[in-house]
């Protein structure tokens, strides 16, 4: 199979034919739209049925060549990007399905749908880019779409704030991210992905170089993948429609992040201290994103706090060395945060688009097929047997505990972050659909809704066979597959009884979440909730202060600095030096009379001094 | 003759378009148009039959003052050749984008418009040094008079301002000619002013030095260079649209060309004294360039300022002096040439259906001209660096060759990346997003604005993804630029 570029030449094509626009017509631009998508899904179908396990490489074309340095635009296909463009595809093409449910009634349908496509054409040549520049061209593509989709109803300028917000902070990582790409094609005169990491192999664990490398791609992925401290973005990102939080700010981009690591792992693995520094933020961010995550009203945000914390996990897994943990995490969030993102999307919609937690209540019987995919979804993100979160999250923490001394620090968080998740997972799920119902059901969702929603519950269970605990009677197809990428180590081997205990505590602590939660908001009635939330809520409501963080030290003084030269202080030096030229100008032409008095005077005068002058001196 | 004939076409065509307007407006505007497509065809066939070995393409030398040892002499090789194929783009979008804009003295706008791009022709054609001085002058007076008579509401002070700039600038370069021409005939007891036989004159250090700065002052006052950029937003925002294209998309670009012609090949001993200060001249300007840009409450101004900030990678990748930067300044010329020129097409657009340039007294309007605002955030993406656009390639090759000189500064100007994505987020929004401001309906595209944006993003994206026709062009000069470098660092202090 040597037709990479058809995977995502496909949805690119969509994109450009939508452009047209309007004059498509809805039926057509539905069918041009996710068609594209589903297509190239079968195309990556395809490449899976007959990949042998050999990476195949294509290059499109040669990009440039400038001194020493040659670039090619080139994708490859390994084992680690056909999973990525199987998710991308699959989930993609199932959300683009649902969107044309969920978006049929707004006036810019076929905007939407070439936004979507070319975000998917994006995606795919991120994940399929054979050099860091192929890589890049789609790095950035994705942080545009994000960008044109999380402004859509751009008639609101809250919306666009969030928007601009996104692209910049990203940005920021990004730099850090070009930055090393500066550092490695000074160095190896190349910035195929292959070549970089077989020659950065000279380079000794630890040194200098590779810390700093390690370290700024790592900058790049923060921020992409929306991890402390460059995690602002996601949440305000909701403002988008919900298929594309779904798509964009669940299953795909916002886990590229965690790809580019796992992508350059052995790199990394080059940098042990860049790769504790990943644990750490994995972990962190998965408490703070998880603290956030249980005080939001609006359901959408919840979410976001969830997926900021689930991708957390990944990173986590990725710092204690356990990439394909990582990635088979990766694969099962995309299913499940998928669902639960459309999932209430449908809640959102049938309320007509009523997104606070508080105002919902009571939907299990007026939406019973979201009622039911909604909770395998949940049941997925708690890690609940036997859906495939439980099997991505406790691998995860079976090898944080075994990864190394100091690790228990970071088995612990993570436990901790399962009670949260937990415990925020259950209240959305008991406000949205017990207790009273505090909203009218305006209209329930369509088949091409339910359809999608049934589809990706089911991978959401059946992910779980991928990589099914060994003492449970599993098997770990997944990270075998990945084994030539990822060797399997031996160090990470746990016994069955201590992984046993390990599995039992974090479903304890799982439990415990979820029994919190149900105790607290079983009977929730809005009128129980104070109007002015303690500060420690607010706090957590904030995102921790992040914004205000950030406000503080860059943005205020940033506006202020530049509203106060605005007329730009450089241009006074020259308007002063007109004043000084003027003020000759005004006081010689004053001199200019006419009277001959004044002339023989000051010829008198300056022959004086002169004289006084010559004489003194 | 052909390049004679590449200066003396829009010439021609601007005198014969001067009494031809009286009769048929519309024949004055073809008959321009017709003449920058003639010089884009006759550039695009030059490049066609670019001879494969050596640096010049084409050369012409006819005689002129011989008792000064003044020469009517030209030459041409890919990087010339690449700013006049520009240089045929961008006139032709000016002509279009003054279509209907302007209706008073059309025949004399349309004089002053080709006499300009006569003499941007002719600044990257000039051979002799006198002659090229010549043609620096030249553009400057009919720009003057576009900014000046079809101008904004502060044309008087923005034109005024403009011309002593330039004209300042230009003065310490005819200096800087003389000194040099004279020092050579000191030496070899020839005057002549032809740059071939200029290359190889010997300098003292402190001469050195002095000369190039002479000629830098001319330059950096054209990028421009961080200091002496106050002309630029005033005579941007108040000239009329065209003459916006073309000072963005082409003068600017004489200040560039003026650099990579001159500084290295005549001064390899002098350029890597002034070089670092130079590097942190460009990163300041990159930097405050875009802040400048960021606080605008005019489109037109905001652009404008965002030329600061493009024009600062040029300078960077020009003092960097590898061949990776000096690459990368070639097409950051190139593109920035395409997307500011276009965006300032785009500002004219707007304000001749609104009558405003004001960010305040506009907004929303992608309600009523979705393709206009999807035309807009494709160049205004151009204009940020997005991946497989052409201002990509060119910052990229800048900073990474940066990077090798010095690391500090190229991460520095890195932050320009963010800064970017601020003021050009911000114009989108300020312009097309949001709720819609105002009673009018504009309508969208013409077929005409269709036509020639469709051209040059079609550009844009070729530069940007197939760039190494454009590299290829300006490597000769580019690695004769390398090659004097190496050698006056090798070879011993030269005493005059």
């Amino acid at each position: 199979m040597t037709e990479l570029w058809l995977i995502p030449a496909l949805p690119l094509a969509g994109f450009l034919l939508l452009l047209i626009g309007p004059s498509l017509g809805r039926r057509a631009s539905s069918l041009i739209g996710a068609g594209s998508v589903g297509a190239s899904f079968l195309v990556c179908l395809f490449t899976a049925w007959s990949f042998a396990g050999k990476p195949i490489t294509q290059t499109l074309w040669h990009w440039f060549t400038v001194s020493n340095l040659s670039v090619d635009v080139a994708l490859r296909v390994d084992q680690l990007s056909l999973v990525m463009i199987l998710v991308v595809t699959g989930v993609g093409f199932l959300i683009h399905l649902y969107s044309l449910g969920y978006m049929a009634g707004d006036d810019a349908f076929s905007r939407f749908l070439a936004y979507m496509d070319l975000f998917v054409a994006f995606m795919l040549t991120l994940v399929l880019g054979d050099t860091l520049l192929t890589l890049f061209v789609g790095w950035e593509g994705v942080g545009l779409c994000s960008y044109l989709l999380i402004g859509f109803w751009y008639r609101d300028p809250s919306n666009g704030r969030a928007a601009r917000k996104a692209f910049l902070v990203t940005r920021v990582g990004d730099t850090a991210f070009t930055i090393a790409l500066f550092i490695l094609a000074t160095k190896f005169h190349t910035l195929n992905i292959e070549a970089i990491l077989t020659a950065c192999q000279a380079w000794p664990v630890g040194s200098a170089l590779a810390v700093t490398v390690a370290g700024l791609l790592l900058g790049g992925a923060l921020g992409k993948s929306a991890q402390l401290p460059l995690q602002v973005w996601l949440p305000d990102a909701m403002a988008g429609p919900t298929p594309v939080s779904a798509l964009i700010h669940a299953a795909t981009m916002v886990t590229a992040g965690a790809y580019l690591i796992a992508r350059m792992f052995p790199l990394f693995q080059l940098a042990p201290d860049v790769l504790q520094l990943v644990a750490a933020i994995g972990a962190s961010t998965l408490v703070l994103a998880g603290l956030s995550a249980c005080v939001q009203r609006d359901i959408k945000r919840v979410l976001a706090y969830s997926t900021i914390s689930q991708i957390g996990y990944m990173f986590l897994a990725l710092g204690v060395g356990a990439p394909s943990a990582a990635m088979f995490h990766l694969v099962t969030h995309a299913f499940f945060k998928a669902l639960l993102f459309l999932g209430a999307g449908a809640v959102i919609h049938a309320l007509g688009n009523q997104q606070d937690l508080f105002k919902m209540g009571g939907l299990r019987k007026a939406l019973p097929a979201t009622f039911w995919t909604f909770l395998i979804g949940s049941a997925a993100l708690v890690a609940l047997p036997p859906t495939g979160g439980f099997a991505s999250k406790d691998l995860i923490l079976e090898l944080t505990w075994a990864s190394a001394p100091g690790a228990r620090w970071l088995w612990a968080m993570g436990v901790f972050g399962a009670f949260l998740t937990a415990y925020y997972t259950a209240r959305m799920f008991a406000l949205a659909f017990f207790g009273p119902p505090h909203s009218h059901v305006h209209h329930k969702p369509g088949p091409v809704m339910i359809v999608p929603l049934i589809l990706l519950a089911a991978g959401s269970l059946l992910t779980a066979a991928l990589d099914w605990p060994g003492p449970l009677g599993g098997a770990p197809f997944f990270s075998h597959f990945l084994a030539p990428l990822f060797p399997v180590s031996d160090a990470h081997e746990v016994s069955a009884s201590l992984a046993s205990i390990l599995q039992a505590s974090s479903l304890a602590s799982a439990l415990a979440g979820i029994v919190t939660a149900t105790l607290a908001f079983r009977r929730f009635s809005p009128s129980v909730s104070p109007d002015r939330p303690s500060p420690l809520v607010r706090f957590l409501l904030s995102g921790c202060g992040f914004d205000s963080l950030y406000n503080l030290l860059f943005i205020r003084p940033f506006l202020f600095l530049t509203r106060l030269n605005r007329n730009d202080i450089l241009d006074s030096f020259y308007t002063a030096l007109a004043w000084v030229a003027g003020l000759f100008h005004r006081g010689l032409s004053r001199s200019q009379t006419g009277q001959v008095r004044w002339y023989a005077f000051a010829l008198a005068l300056g022959a004086v001094i002169l004289l006084a002058v010559m004489v003194l001196l | 003759m052909t390049l004679l004939y590449l200066i003396l076409i829009p010439l021609l065509a601007g005198l014969a378009a001067w009494p031809a307007a009286r009769v048929a407006p519309r024949a004055a505007r073809g008959l321009c148009l017709a003449a920058s497509l003639a010089q884009l065809v006759i550039a695009a066939i030059l490049w066609q039959n670019t001879p494969t070995t050596g640096q010049w393409i084409e050369t012409l030398s006819l005689p002129w003052i011989p008792q000064l040892g003044i020469t009517f002499s030209l030459f041409l090789d890919g990087l010339s050749l690449l700013l006049i194929l520009l240089t045929g783009l961008l006139g032709a979008l000016a002509v279009l984008a003054s279509w209907t804009a302007i209706r008073e003295n059309v025949g004399f706008f349309h004089f002053n418009l080709m006499a300009t791009l006569a003499g941007v022709t002719g600044v990257f054609l000039a051979r002799d040094l006198i002659l090229f001085y010549v043609f620096w002058e030249l553009m400057l007076v009919p720009l003057y008079l576009l900014i000046r008579i079809w101008g904004g509401d502060r044309r008087v002070y923005a034109a005024t301002k403009f011309f002593l700039f330039t004209q300042a600038g230009g003065l310490l370069l005819l200096l800087g000619i003389l000194a040099l021409a004279i020092t050579h005939q000191r030496q070899t007891g020839t005057l002549t002013f032809d740059y071939l036989q200029l290359i190889g004159t010997a300098l003292s250090p402190s001469q050195g030095v002095w000369l190039l700065l002479a000629f830098l002052a001319a330059f950096a006052v054209k990028l421009p260079a961080l200091g002496l950029h106050p002309w630029l937003p005033d005579a941007h925002s108040q000239a009329p649209t065209a003459g916006s294209v073309v000072l963005a998309g082409l003068v600017l670009k004489a200040g560039g060309y003026g650099m990579l012609r001159f500084l290295i090949p005549l001064f390899p001993q002098a350029f890597p004294t002034i070089a670092p200060a130079a590097m942190a001249l460009a990163v300041a300007g990159i930097l405050y360039g875009a802040a400048l840009a960021f606080a605008q409450d005019d489109l037109k101004r905001l652009i404008a300022s965002s030329s600061i900030s493009h024009m600062g990678f040029v300078l960077l990748g020009v003092f960097a002096a590898n061949e990776l930067a000096l690459q990368g300044a070639v097409v950051v010329m190139i593109a920035h040439g395409l997307t500011t020129g276009t965006l300032f097409a785009l500002a004219g657009a707007i304000d001749e259906r609104l009558h405003t340039h004001h960010l305040d007294r506009l907004g929303g309007l992608w309600t009523d001209m979705p393709r206009m605002g999807g035309v807009t955030l494709f160049f205004v993406l151009a204009g940020l660096g997005l991946p497989g656009l052409a201002g990509f390639v060119g910052e990229f090759l800048v900073l990474l060759g940066a990077w090798q000189t010095s690391p500090v500064l190229a991460a520095l100007a890195s932050a320009g990346l963010v800064l970017s994505v601020v003021y050009s987020l911000r114009l989108m929004q300020r312009v097309f997003l949001g709720p819609k401001v105002g009673e009018e309906t504009p309508r969208d595209l013409s077929a005409r604005e269709w036509l020639m944006l469709s051209v040059m993003a079609a550009a844009t994206i070729w530069v940007g993804l197939w760039p190494q026709r454009v590299l290829d062009a300006s490597a000769p000069a580019v690695q004769n630029m390398q090659k004097s470098l190496s050698d006056a660092a090798g070879a011993p202090e030269a005493r005059p």
